[in-house]
């Protein structure tokens, strides 16, 4: 790339470069991209990380395992839970203990809560990407539902630590299964109202659709995931390949489409919200009495490397462990879905109008701190 | 006199002292009564920069919602130019390659204008204050701070307690005092200190770091 960029010779060719980012209200956080122009066509783009990296993996070395969970939760802040079950997952795994069905069943409704809250914020700020203001008032609207929930029992709105190596920090509010009841209802009648703001705009289709369009063949060859890779017709939901919590118990449905453009992508996470609300559902009622933490003398898995996926809202997140069986890691790595993500946007956003960018990377659903960690 | 921020008492906010502090000294009483108008229109329409780095972006978003609303305080445009902008509102971690980024925005910004440290990272570093070897150890290191807001991500309600010191903070100044610089903060690169650096696979030490910096 250095090579063939040093040999182009942009005049001729009335080429230009700028940048976009790292300051800019569409890329959500602090990533730019080095976007090469034909008048308003985008030729080329390179993505350029490291503007929020904060060395996560290597502080992670010095610090125990129930620390470690802290720091995962900084790095896709909209799906904190998911994060920390995935760490936790992965340490259990290790051990070779398992965690009460009542934490099972905890640990999923609250990992699906998120996953609502995620794309419920992905709606608001892709809307507002396109210009439609309305819907990131009436997506946060129905997020701070969610919150609320979160906020009752697990103390905290945004970054929860709540779930930990061995089980819960706390066991939920009583009225963790009403008020979740409570949201279910509510926003299976809001969700009708997303679709009639947004889904069935002209103008927004005329935005979205055939814009951006992902092959099953680049999908599996970049490792997109999550609802991007789905819009491709990519079988990978982790919940469905690989069931772990109590996703096993569970029945919905894997949202796939072929067609692989933005509106695609879109129509994904519109119809995850459903099937989450359908996991919930399915849940909510049966939560089992049970210990909400393991009683473990020492947290220290034997030596060896242990890995653990999961699905977060935006795709498969990956915990490596190498431990030399100390109670810190000797070595951890994120295999995060942001990351793997991002890359591809050269391939669908080139030959695409610069406007287009925008809708691109706003139906990738990208957050900066899980790339660059 | 005090100074009332949307029918909340001058006693029941914190730090009396330090806006006292910057009310001392007087001015003529034309230069007062000007002060006063100004100041008035300055202190609700502080339009804040789009600047979001990591979560607690997410919780400025919330405050912009309709739940908490802070269009209520006037500071109701986000603008995506920093030379649109009074207020940046830093939040969330920044890091070594973002420091010119922030030093530039900052600078392209019209005075009079006024810097929020939203959240830990951007106060000292927050959750990253201990062996990174990237995050910068508080944003006060780049750009001269007026607010801090506490937290990790610091509830919506806390950002508008904030903003709301803002308010009070450009209520209390002078045409009369205007033009007095201000320090010049430096960037700590030093990674010599090694108080913040604790060896993997220590806990002991990693214990005692944390209770010397209590």
């Amino acid at each position: 790339m250095e090579e063939t960029l040093m040999d182009l010779d942009l005049k001729e060719r009335e080429e230009y470069v700028i940048n976009m980012g790292p300051q800019h209200p569409s890329t959500h956080g602090v990533l730019r991209f080095e976007t090469c122009l034909q008048g308003e066509k985008v030729k080329w783009i390179r993505p350029h990380c490291g503007y929020i990296h904060r060395g996560i993996e290597k502080m992670s070395e010095s610090l125990t395992y129930p620390q470690l969970v802290h720091l995962t939760d900084r790095m896709d802040y909209l799906s904190a839970h998911i994060n920390n079950e995935a760490v936790a997952l992965c340490v259990e795994n290790a051990m070779g203990v398992q965690v009460s069905d009542r934490v099972k069943y905890i640990r999923t409704i609250l990992a699906e809560l998120n996953r609502i809250a995620s794309h419920q914020l992905w709606w608001s700020a892709f809307g507002m990407d396109l210009g439609a203001l309305t819907t990131f008032f009436y997506g946060l609207r129905d997020r701070e539902k969610i919150l609320d929930i979160f906020e009752e029992s697990t103390g905290s709105r945004l970054l929860q630590s709540f779930i930990t190596p061995g089980g819960l920090m706390a066991d939920v509010h009583p009225n963790f299964q009403k008020r979740t009841r409570e949201f279910i209802t509510y926003f299976r009648k809001k969700l009708p109202e997303y679709d009639q703001l947004l889904t069935g705009n002209v103008i927004f289709q005329e935005r979205t659709k055939g814009i951006g369009y992902m092959s099953l063949e680049d999908a599996i060859n970049y490792g997109v995931t999550g609802p991007s890779g789905r819009g491709s017709g990519f079988h990978c939901d982790i919940r469905k390949i690989a069931p772990y919590s109590a996703y096993p118990l569970v029945k919905f449905n894997e949202v796939t489409y072929t067609q692989g453009d933005t509106y695609h992508r879109y129509l994904v996470r519109m119809r995850e919200m459903w099937e989450s609300l359908d996991i919930i559902d399915q849940l909510i009622d049966n939560i089992p009495q049970g210990p909400i933490m393991l009683e473990l003398k020492a947290i220290k898995p034997p030596k060896g490397e242990f890995y653990q996926r999961v699905e977060t809202a935006r795709g498969e997140l990956g915990v490596y462990i190498v431990s030399d069986g100390g109670p810190t890691p000797a070595r951890i790595r994120y295999r995060t879905p942001n990351f793997s993500n991002l890359f591809i946007i050269n391939k669908i956003a080139a030959e695409h109008k610069i406007a287009d960018l925008v809708a691109i990377s706003g139906s990738l659903d990208l957050v900066i701190p899980d790339i660059d960690r | 006199m005090g100074i009332d921020i949307k029918s909340v008492p001058y006693e029941d906010f914190n730090d009396n002292e330090s806006l006292e502090e910057l009310r001392k000294g007087g001015a003529p009483v034309w230069v007062s009564t000007m002060d006063e108008i100004i100041n008035w229109g300055r202190s609700n329409s502080v339009w804040p920069l789009t600047f979001a780095t990591s979560c607690c972006g997410i919780e400025m978003m919330a405050t912009g919602a309709p739940r908490h609303d802070f269009a209520r305080f006037g500071i109701e445009v986000y603008r995506a130019s920093p030379r649109q902008a009074d207020v940046i509102v830093v939040a969330g971690t920044i890091v070594r390659k973002m420091v010119p980024v922030l030093k530039r925005l900052y600078d392209q910004m019209a005075d009079p204008k006024y810097v929020i440290a939203m959240g830990a990272c951007a106060i000292s570093g927050g959750p990253f204050y201990y062996n990174s070897y990237s995050v910068v150890r508080g944003v006060d290191q780049v750009i001269p701070v007026d607010v801090y807001i506490p937290g990790c991500p610091p509830r919506p309600e806390a950002l508008l307690y904030g903003i709301m010191q803002l308010q009070r903070k450009i209520k209390a100044e002078s045409l009369a005092k205007s033009g007095e610089a201000r320090p010049e903060p430096t960037l700590d690169t030093s990674t010599e200190d090694k108080s913040r650096y604790v060896e993997p696979h220590d806990n002991q030490n990693l214990d005692e770091a944390c209770k010397s910096s209590n």
